[in-house]
């Protein structure tokens, strides 16, 4: 997975938020205040231009790029906290290629394997767990990145290829955002509706598994 | 849903502009609002921010004895970190700077970046959690900021502007958060510019009790019934929470579509539960001040006065939605 595939990524979720942004606003308005939608809408179009205007070399670069974007541009609570996904997943590519020695002039073309992607993948859901103070079953963003995790790693751990790999995490964070409807949120400004959260979908769940179906979309 | 808008993209640009141009005593760059003045050496600068849609705060209440700087987000959305840092780098009259954040998930989440990323500056950070309706903060978010928010921003204001360090400030304005207490009642859903239509159906039958100012639904939802009940219901709910005591400031707020006729019909009321349970009410404010854009209802927020609190609260102020005694 290149950085082409990254930003590819970003186009794509941008794409399918912009089309669902109504959806995600209703969901939001359901149970929170109604701009989800028309936030995260905002970001990734900012985040297309970032990646656009100058293109990054590396995919650690495009993720800290897109990390960057949203925190400083979104405002909200979905800001920070898919800036937060992003920005550690960079890192944690960067540092990867580092220890590898792939870092440097020749960095730029040196694709991510899947173990990495997913290594960095799980160290950007940890970061928003911890910045959200959120865990499975709050009925946040975190129900449907967790399982897309998970996923991920037994993907790794069974040797499928990339593209089913993406697949599944794609169907299991589809299923982790489902599967918030019935779960009373904890969380966010869901939370102070206390058991009238019950029966709607997280909003937030709602657009993590758009961008995860980007993903496997753009690299499946 | 007809608005007072040019495009819904641009309200938070042009109503900024708008304030600007009204108010010479303020200065507006890159989203955020200074007293036209600039920073006053060795006082302590008081940066506040959140959504747009609640005016006049925060940006209303940027002036002599309240806040230095605000930051206005997108319509109910908290500022960006950069708003915050470019703030508070700016009001910094080398007495560090105290940011007011009302306790919200995204206001919490862009103040503590925008902290951490300042580091030219001291910074203290005080949460204003007032609103009693939230009552199983163990499971949720906690309590959300809503008019204690204004009563934080007077009071510290008047300590800062009376030269008090950066510890006495932040110290004030977490009293005055402890001692402040909030309930609001919706008659109608607020319409946000962008979506167009109610953020939530309430029938012409029913209110929506504990509700909170970014049109998030309440707790529960009942029959309307008159204004007696209705500031019955909120006032035990604050009192039930801080048993009232002694001399108050009282505030009923309108959510920005209640006309103040009937927001004084609530006073009368609410002055009345006060009396009945042997307080006293000291001070007093009703208006449009912590606004939920076009919604109809009201808050109330008190506060547990003493002699040092009501001097405070009675010294000199001069902003846009604030004034007096200057």
């Amino acid at each position: 997975m290149d950085a082409d595939v990254f930003v590819a990524w970003f186009e794509e979720a941008a794409r399918l938020v912009h089309q669902d942004r109504d959806r995600l606003t209703r969901l939001d308005a359901e149970i929170g205040d109604a701009d989800h939608g028309t936030n995260l809408d905002r970001g990734l179009t900012e985040v297309c231009k970032a990646l656009t205007g100058a293109p990054p070399a590396s995919p650690a670069q495009v993720l800290s790029t897109a990390g960057t974007t949203l925190i400083r541009k979104v405002g909200g609570a979905s800001g920070p906290l898919y800036g937060s996904v992003f920005r550690q997943m960079g890192k944690q590519m960067s540092k990867a290629a580092e220890t590898q020695g792939t870092q440097g002039t020749q960095e730029a073309r040196v694709p991510v394997t899947l173990a990495a992607f997913a290594a960095a993948f799980e160290e950007g859901v940890v970061a928003v767990e911890r910045l959200g103070k959120a865990a499975l079953g709050d009925k946040t963003m975190v129900d449907a990145l967790a399982p897309a995790s998970r996923a991920l790693a037994l993907a790794v751990r069974d040797g499928v290829d990339v593209s089913e790999a993406l697949g599944q995490a794609a169907r299991a964070a589809a299923e982790g955002a489902k599967a918030t409807i019935p779960m009373q949120a904890r969380k966010g400004r869901a939370s102070y509706l206390g058991e009238r959260s019950v029966g709607h979908e997280d909003p937030g769940a709602a657009s993590a598994a758009l961008i995860m179906a980007a993903l496997a979309t753009v690299a499946g | 849903m007809k608005k007072l808008i040019n495009t819904a993209d641009s309200v938070v640009e042009d109503a900024l502009n708008g304030m600007a141009a009204a108010h010479p005593s303020l200065r507006i760059h890159d989203r955020v609002v200074y007293r036209a003045e600039g920073p006053t050496p060795g006082k302590v600068g008081l940066v506040s921010g959140g959504g747009s849609g609640h005016e006049p705060l925060h940006a209303g209440f940027v002036g002599h004895g309240m806040l230095d700087a605000a930051c206005p987000g997108e319509v109910f959305t908290s500022p960006v970190p950069d708003q915050i840092i470019e703030a508070t780098r700016a009001v910094d009259g080398g007495a560090g700077v105290l940011h007011i954040v009302k306790n919200y998930t995204g206001d919490v989440l862009n103040f503590e970046m925008a902290a951490e990323l300042v580091e030219d500056t001291a910074v203290a950070t005080v949460l204003v959690d007032d609103d009693v309706a939230v009552q199983d903060s163990l499971y949720t978010a906690g309590r959300r900021g809503t008019g204690g928010t204004l009563f934080v921003e007077k009071i510290a204001g008047a300590r800062a502007e009376a030269g008090a360090p950066l510890a006495d400030v932040a110290a004030v304005a977490s009293e005055v958060d402890e001692r402040s207490r909030s309930f609001g009642i919706a008659l109608t859903s607020c319409t946000t510019p962008a979506a167009g239509k109610p953020t939530f159906d309430l029938p012409e039958t029913d209110v929506e009790l504990g509700i909170g100012i970014h049109g998030e639904p309440g707790r529960a939802r009942v029959p309307h019934v008159s204004a007696r009940e209705l500031a019955g219901i909120a006032m035990e709910a604050v009192h039930g929470d801080l048993p009232l005591r002694g001399d108050l400031l009282v505030m009923v707020n309108g959510m920005g579509g209640t006309p103040l006729m009937e927001l004084y019909v609530v006073f009368a009321e609410v002055a009345a539960f006060v009396k009945g349970k042997g307080a006293r009410v000291s001070r007093s404010l009703v208006g449009n001040y912590v606004t939920s854009l076009d919604m109809q209802g009201f808050s109330v927020t008190i506060c547990l006065l003493d002699d040092a609190l009501t001097r405070l609260w009675d010294a000199p102020v001069e902003t846009p939605g604030l004034r007096w005694g200057r």
